[in-house]
């Protein structure tokens, strides 16, 4: 029997090896990354439901995530973030130094590898590929974080395998920026690029032969309105403990399928091996069938994300908001604040919106960030007696109906916007009227379709207060900067603020810039730890939850180990492999 | 009629949380129990686990111990009967802190029967409301536009015809910008009304515009027409009577589709918002998968939905009968 079984698993190989192209054998001088402790089979493929099509496979100017999701998987990065452990490492330059100033980064680049066409890479493609991000004409979404107090980064070539930046003032953490930063094949892209047509290159029509990167794999096939389908780059480098070139997958398929309970119906029915971003509700769902079909899924516990209550403080000076005006002297008041944080029952919200997949939040910072959360802050429990307490020794009392009135007599009454699509916001927000009312405050909820409410919070500012959900991206501060420097485009419960309005947002934004340059991770934690304090303390948003990342494969899929950090289960996409289907492997038994 | 006096049939305050019991499942009412047989029912009070298991769902389960009889003409929660009498008496109920979810909850642990009931109240008034204003207006114009013809005919066909390729859900955008963040109850009501028999008018304007414009020309409009009657004596002896039919056929279809409407209006912040019940938001919980597979109670809006549409086209039968004999 186990001849037998031997047998078929090496005819098995042997077909897949003849339908996708064979993995190159190691050349001599190639430096390659070996992934010590990795084991896989090869041949087969894996399907992936999508919710929508990518719009371009062009990584400089692809913004949606879909996009990304495929093009991350055909492009290779210098430096890239492990998802799982969510620290930098080595990719394709193998090692890095930083000046003591923290002002100047050289990269060792690997030697000898190839693009999936087989053209080797050097220190020019690199040059390249950083004068296409940082020019203005090409408008690359990654433009901005190249660009340093107005001054783009310099990028130098000292030989074939050496490449210097140099920053034009130290950047806490810059190996980070690397991460995403697809390098892009010189031989391929110059002529069009000095031609000036870059933003049209790569779409999603152009031949595969046209399109070369360093990921694991290349483009295969695109078929419109179905699916996108990428096979193995059989000079990726990456290597198993065996020594055997990555990845182990001959095929990756993504199937455009629409909504998320179309990915689930999808998932349910075995046409799609795996499945991120899901609901509690369809995790659930999915569990309940998990011990039949022996699916892998994951919760990987608290995300990024942090939803919260927003209050309007923006100045209305110019503006003819006199409902709104008038209420914000409450809102304006940081026990009216304190109070609301008091009452609110993030315990019913984690049930009853996350269904207990996921985590109330007293800060910024949630659980689900290991190396930056500031344990000490405070969690108090829900207390309606405290709010109650803290509300009447601001001037606020109650009328023979238990209505909550100010220090002037006017009733407490405001509403809150929220986007009418999301449906955990709504819920959200219909736990925290019932809360409140029990504050004696009359508080309406007012769904807005998605565009109408970012206008409201970002234009108009005609709006009283809104629940909103932030973050997510990366665990580092400084993707944070935009919220909580005084001049940051999210600084939302005051927008287009000249200078901080308060002590403490002066002191919240020096000590945001004050950690954008400070190079040691020790400190830049004290600096953060301080900001998280400032912000639980003076509560600009009342911090809600945040859920869990849940993510699922079938029994198919091998080494899956999604994570907290975006693309939650494709990250390690050279890593997966499938498993010996089941029949086989009751014949090894 | 148990829809106007859905405070009394109702057990609970429709807009009461008990958070502890989100999804509860429709409680089983008992007749016998270790001692026999009981002509009056009662229940068993539900113990959840609040989710404290391995596969984190609340799960529901009765407690044998306790029973709690269901006790009619019972005290509970206040409210106004018909909206003027201040009362707390309803029909029936069961002594706290048992629970009688004859429909079970709702992802807030609210009474799904409660709910039923006093969102029948709004979505049917609105949709019979608003179905009265669209075949009036459409009504009323059709006929003039169909009687007389001529420019008449062609200016109001245009604005029917512009009416219907307006792109309403850019409108409805606009509409809500103009409009104060917070609208009151009442306020939504009258809005509700206003903007769905505004986008509905048109069609049954056309049908009958189309419907005069065959019947004023049969002989015998044009033999009275010959003796002398007024335009008005025409259109109410001898047209308008070819259209009523039509109309209360139209009526009892607008009449739900209306109560669905308001689904999307509330996507748009034009409908009742949380905590108020209505069928339509009631329904657009649906939406989800996952809730329309698990919790199947959740279905009683549309139930009460079909109820109503057929007991509504069975009325409009019963009064088209009465008017041909």
């Amino acid at each position: 029997m186990k001849l037998i079984a031997r047998l078929t698993l090496q005819v098995c190989l042997l077909a897949a090896a003849c339908f996708a192209a064979a993995p190159q054998a190691a050349q001599p001088g190639e430096e390659l990354a070996r992934m010590a402790v990795l084991s896989g089979r090869y041949g087969g493929h894996l399907t992936i439901g999508q919710r929508s099509e990518p719009k371009t496979l062009n990584p400089v100017t692809a913004t949606d995530a879909v996009s990304r999701e495929v093009i991350g998987r055909l492009m290779g990065d210098l430096i890239e973030i492990n998802r799982s452990s969510q620290q930098t490492e080595p990719a394709l330059a193998k090692s890095w130094r930083i000046s003591p100033d923290g002002r100047i980064f050289t990269l060792q680049l690997r030697k000898g590898i190839r693009f999936s066409d087989g053209h080797p890479f050097d220190a020019d493609d690199v040059v390249f590929s950083f004068s296409v991000y940082m020019d203005e004409a090409v408008d690359s979404p990654q433009r901005d974080l190249l660009i340093i107090d107005g001054k783009p980064i310099a990028v130098t070539k000292l030989d074939a395998y050496t490449v210097r930046f140099t920053l034009p003032r130290p950047y806490a953490a810059a190996e980070r920026l690397f991460d995403g930063l697809a390098m892009l094949p010189k031989h391929l892209l110059e002529k069009p690029y000095r031609e000036g047509h870059f933003a049209q290159l790569w779409s999603l029509n152009t031949p595969p032969a046209e399109i070369a990167g360093l990921g694991p794999f290349r483009l295969k096939q695109y078929v419109p309105g179905q699916r996108i389908v990428i096979e193995r780059n059989p000079y990726y480098w990456k290597v198993d403990r065996e020594n055997q070139r990555l990845p182990y997958l001959d095929e990756l398929v993504f199937l455009f399928v629409g909504t998320e309970d179309a990915q689930v119906m999808r998932f349910e029915a075995g046409e799609t091996d795996i499945i991120s971003r899901l609901s509690s509700e369809n995790y659930n769902l999915l569990s309940r069938e998990k011990g039949r079909d022996g699916s892998q899924l994951a919760d990987m516990g608290p995300s990024l994300e942090y939803n919260f209550v927003l209050f309007n403080l923006n100045d209305l000076g110019g503006k003819k908001l006199d409902g709104v005006a008038g209420k914000q002297d409450w809102f304006r008041d940081l026990k009216f604040r304190q109070a609301i944080s008091a009452a609110v029952d993030r315990d019913s919200i984690v049930r009853m919106v996350y269904g207990n997949r996921g985590a109330a939040l007293w800060g910024n910072v949630g659980p689900g960030n290991k190396l930056w959360i500031n344990q000490l802050i405070p969690h108090p429990p829900r207390s309606v007696e405290t709010a109650r307490q803290l509300l009447k020794s601001a001037g606020y009392s109650w009328n023979s109906n238990g209505q909550l009135m100010d220090a002037r007599g006017r009733l407490v009454e405001f509403s809150i916007i929220t986007s009418s699509s999301n449906s955990l916001r709504m819920k959200m927000a219909t736990l925290l009227q019932d809360d409140l009312l029990q504050l004696g405050m009359q508080v309406h909820v007012v769904p807005l379709e998605f565009r109408a409410m970012i206008d409201r919070v970002f234009q108009t500012f005609d709006y009283e207060a809104a629940i909103m959900g932030l973050g997510g991206g990366d665990a580092d501060p400084n993707p944070e900067m935009n919220v909580w420097s005084a001049s940051g485009t999210s600084h939302l419960w005051q927008l287009g603020e000249t200078k901080p309005a308060t002590d403490w947002e002066r002191e919240l934004d020096q000590l945001m810039q004050q950690q954008m340059v400070t190079l040691d991770y020790a400190k830049r934690k004290q600096l953060y730890d301080r900001a998280q304090q400032i912000i639980a303390d003076n509560l600009p948003f009342i911090f809600l939850g945040t859920p869990d990342i849940l993510a699922g494969a079938n029994a198919r899929v091998g080494n899956f180990h999604p994570a907290v950090l975006d693309p939650y289960t494709l990250w390690n996409a050279d890593e997966l492999y499938v498993r010996v289907p089941a029949t086989e492997r009751a014949g090894v038994r | 009629m148990i829809l106007l006096l859905a405070g009394f049939f109702a057990p609970y305050d429709p807009t009461a949380q008990n958070r502890e019991l989100s999804y509860a499942p429709p409680t089983g009412l008992h007749f016998s129990d270790a001692t026999g047989f009981h002509l009056r029912p009662f229940v068993y009070p539900i113990v959840t686990t609040n989710g404290q298991n391995d596969s984190y769902r609340e799960t529901y389960t009765e407690d044998r111990n306790r029973q709690y009889w269901v006790q009619f003409l019972t005290r509970g929660s206040s409210y106004r009967l018909l909206g003027v009498v201040k009362t707390n008496l309803h029909l029936f109920g069961v002594k706290a802190p048992g629970k009688l979810l004859l429909l079970g909850t709702d992802g807030y642990g609210r009474d799904e029967l409660s709910r039923v009931l006093y969102g029948g109240q709004l979505s049917v008034a609105a949709g019979i409301a608003a179905t009265a204003i669209s075949l009036l207006v459409g009504a009323f114009l059709g006929l003039i536009a169909g009687y007389y013809g001529g420019w008449a005919d062609d200016s109001l066909m245009g604005v029917t015809e512009l009416f219907l390729s307006l792109p309403w859900l850019y409108c409805l955008l606009g509409i809500r910008a103009f409009l104060p963040l917070h609208l009151s109850a009442l306020y939504t009501f009258f809005l509700l009304i206003g903007v769905i028999g505004l986008i509905g008018w048109a069609r049954p304007a056309r049908l009958v515009r189309g419907l005069v414009l065959s019947s004023r020309n049969r002989n015998y409009v044009l033999s009275a027409r010959g003796f002398g009657a007024s335009d008005f004596y025409l259109m109410r002896r001898h047209i308008f009577p070819d259209v009523y039919g039509i109309l209360l056929t139209q009526a009892s279809l607008l009449v739900p589709r209306y109560i669905a409407a308001e689904v999307t209006l509330s996507f748009f912040g034009l409908g009742v918002n949380e905590p108020v019940p209505s069928w339509g938001n009631m329904l657009s919980t649906l939406q989800q998968y996952s809730v329309l597979i698990s919790y199947g109670w959740l279905l009683a809006p549309v139930a009460a939905l079909v109820v109503t549409s057929v007991l509504y086209s069975s009325l409009a039968d019963l009064i088209q009968s009465r008017l041909k004999s």
